[in-house]
């Protein structure tokens, strides 16, 4: 019996969340006694897939076909099951981000394989197969029973943690995927790529600015605040509506949904759906002028005060912990 | 070009969650139902893009897995300006139960694209368009921000980790849309509100179909210890906390 875990990577690079992933599913393979294979989609260097066993893949199965280069739902999933077949998987595992959730849903349907998306901890019981996840955008988790002998996860980042690198060199497989031959339907124009920025959806810290910050002319404190702490920047629905800053930075209900280990929310009152976006952070700080905004409510750090004095304090701050 | 859209119906998004019978089940007493938000901005698309392209979009149909309850939800986006609704006559008890009766409906039909939303904020499943792509064995493309219709073909913006391509699409496939592909809803006008009343709203019958999970019991978050404040002076002071006792930074 194994697991399979989708490796992402990002520009040839595997993502930190592929190694929760790998850690995450290392932990179930120990309950169930099974192997943990990874797959690794496109050319990456032997190093870069040597660390998927240090992170605790068995098998590294790597897919370099060109037919993949472009990432089709339909073509993608059609592989993952002839993989899911051979290897004899019985959990399957992706990230919760855009990736996964375009192939999770395939996968299940294909394999008539219950998933659960958003999953937020390792499961409370294998028999039967029950396991939690964020539901009501956050507002709620459930506990859901799977009843299919094959199950599909998406794993909510930073839920988890990753383990110590401490795992051996893997065997590392090529697959070639024959069986899929249907063609694509669609045709790559152009790509925007965001390059050498750390992506809001990857970030374990993010400095989030709202209409409190009065305009974009002060958006430079944000971004040093963000500069020394690694951190990436996100803003509230208004501020990319206003075009303060561009809409891949909004975060909440109906924009990115994220799950930082730090969330710093300056000049944001904290409405319900700007929360659903966030709720899942680890620790939040607030900084805001007016004591009963509700962003209070759910940090567990405040500074009650005005942006302008806080930011550069704090900034200045932390740069002397980094630079001690 | 025949478009289809799959509602849900949720919660609108400033309800709070309560449980009832030992956590069991949603408490429904003070919720308003809405359309989901990615799926009154799909409709929404749908719409300006037969005001803009004239007869070239011969309809647009919305279709909803749920019980006659789900109806007003379906009345308003006939209102907002689709053509007709379908609704499968079941209770929508989860993703892969609702997927199969979506499928079952649209097989015998003949639509160009079909749009799905990335996630309803109920379940928050993320999964019923992908599925039901699967099942009709059709193309699907997630996450798109925009979808535009130049002489007959398809072009579409989609998201993907790191960054947007651009890609041009052929029909049918399942379009799984988010942000951006339409900006503001439409808000129904009077007249729309008239006509939505003598609009086809065909109900059908549902298929046998299994469910693969079941969400057996819900748990509201743990309440937050108090947020420990601090002043414009001793931020130096929070900075510490964050270093040595969370050791976050
Ligand atoms: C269907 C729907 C979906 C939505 N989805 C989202 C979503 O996904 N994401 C989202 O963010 N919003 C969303 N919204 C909007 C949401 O309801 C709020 O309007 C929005 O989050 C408020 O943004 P804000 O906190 O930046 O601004 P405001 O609510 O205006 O808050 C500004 C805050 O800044 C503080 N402030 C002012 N000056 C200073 C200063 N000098 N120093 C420090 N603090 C200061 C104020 O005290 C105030 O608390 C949605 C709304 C609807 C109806
Ligand atoms: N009961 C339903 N009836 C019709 N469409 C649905 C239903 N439930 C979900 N959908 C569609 O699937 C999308 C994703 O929902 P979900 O998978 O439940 O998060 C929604 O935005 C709708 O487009």
């Amino acid at each position: 019996m194994t697991l399979l875990v989708y490796a992402e990577n990002r520009e040839g690079k595997f993502k930190k969340a592929t190694f929760e992933l790998l850690s995450y599913a290392e932990e179930l393979a120990k309950s169930i006694n099974a192997d943990v294979i990874a797959l690794s989609v496109n050319e990456i260097s032997p190093d870069e897939l040597n660390k998927l066993g240090h992170y605790g893949a068995k098998k590294v199965v790597s897919v370099t076909d060109e037919k993949f280069a472009l990432l089709d739902n339909k073509l993608y999933t059609s592989m993952i099951a002839n993989l899911v077949e051979k290897e004899n998987a019985e959990i399957i595992i992706f990230p919760d981000n855009l990736t996964g959730r375009a192939l999770a849903p395939r996968l299940s349907a294909k394999l008539k394989a219950g998933l659960v998306s958003g999953v937020v901890s390792a499961p409370s019981s294998y028999d039967p197969f029950v396991i939690k996840k964020k539901v009501f955008t956050g507002k709620a988790f459930a506990d859901v029973k799977v009843s299919s002998a094959i199950k599909v996860l998406t794993l909510s980042q930073n839920s988890f943690g990753i383990k110590d690198p401490s795992g051996d060199t893997p065997q590392i497989e090529d697959f070639k995927a024959e069986a899929v031959s249907e063609k694509s339907n669609i045709k790559l124009l152009s790509v925007d790529k965001i390059t050498g920025k750390l992506l809001l959806t990857d970030a374990e810290i993010v400095v989030s600015g709202g209409r409190g910050m009065r305009g974009p002319e002060n958006w430079n404190m944000i971004e040093e605040l963000a500069d020394v702490l690694g951190a990436a920047t996100a803003c509230t629905r208004p501020v990319s509506d206003e075009g303060w800053r561009p809409h891949d930075e909004h975060v909440g209900q109906t924009g990115k949904i994220i799950a930082p280990v730090l969330y710093i929310a300056c000049g944001i009152s904290g409405a319900i759906q700007h929360i659903g976006g966030i709720s899942s952070s680890k620790v939040i700080v607030a900084i805001n002028k007016d004591p009963d905004a509700p962003i209070f409510e759910v940090a567990d750090y405040g500074v009650l005060g005005d942006f302008k004095n806080v930011l550069p304090e704090l900034t200045k701050a932390i740069k002397e912990i980094k630079g001690s | 070009m025949k478009i289809l859209i799959c509602i849900s119906d949720v919660p609108d998004t400033t309800t709070k969650i309560k449980f009832t019978n030992d956590n069991k089940e949603l408490d429904q007493t003070e919720i308003q139902w809405i359309i989901n938000p990615w799926d009154e901005l799909a409709l929404t698309r749908a719409i300006e893009l037969k005001e803009s392209l004239g007869e070239k979009i011969e309809s647009i149909t919305v279709i909803n897995v749920g019980p006659a309850g789900s109806e007003p939800t379906i009345r308003k986006a006939l209102a907002m300006g689709a053509d007709n609704a379908i609704r499968v006559d079941a209770d929508p008890k989860e993703s892969y139960f609702v997927a199969y009766q979506l499928a079952e409906a649209i097989k015998s039909r003949d639509f160009d694209i079909i749009l799905a939303g990335l996630d309803s904020a109920d379940y928050n499943g993320a999964s019923v368009g992908g599925m039901m792509a699967e099942l009709l064995d059709m193309p699907s493309v997630s996450a798109i921000s925009a979808l535009n219709i130049e002489n007959g073909k398809v072009f579409i913006n989609r998201e993907i980790e790191g960054g947007t391509q651009k890609l041009e699409a052929q029909t049918p496939f399942v379009a799984i849309v988010q942000k951006g592909i339409a900006i503001e809803p439409k808000i129904p006008a009077m007249r729309g509100i008239m006509m939505a009343r003598t609009k086809p709203l065909e109900v059908v019958a549902p298929a046998n179909a299994d469910c693969l999970t079941e969400n057996i019991v819900y748990e509201l978050p743990q309440p937050k210890g108090a947020c420990r404040k601090f002043t414009e002076e001793n931020v130096n002071e929070l900075v510490d906390v964050l270093h040595k006792e969370a050791k976050l930074i």
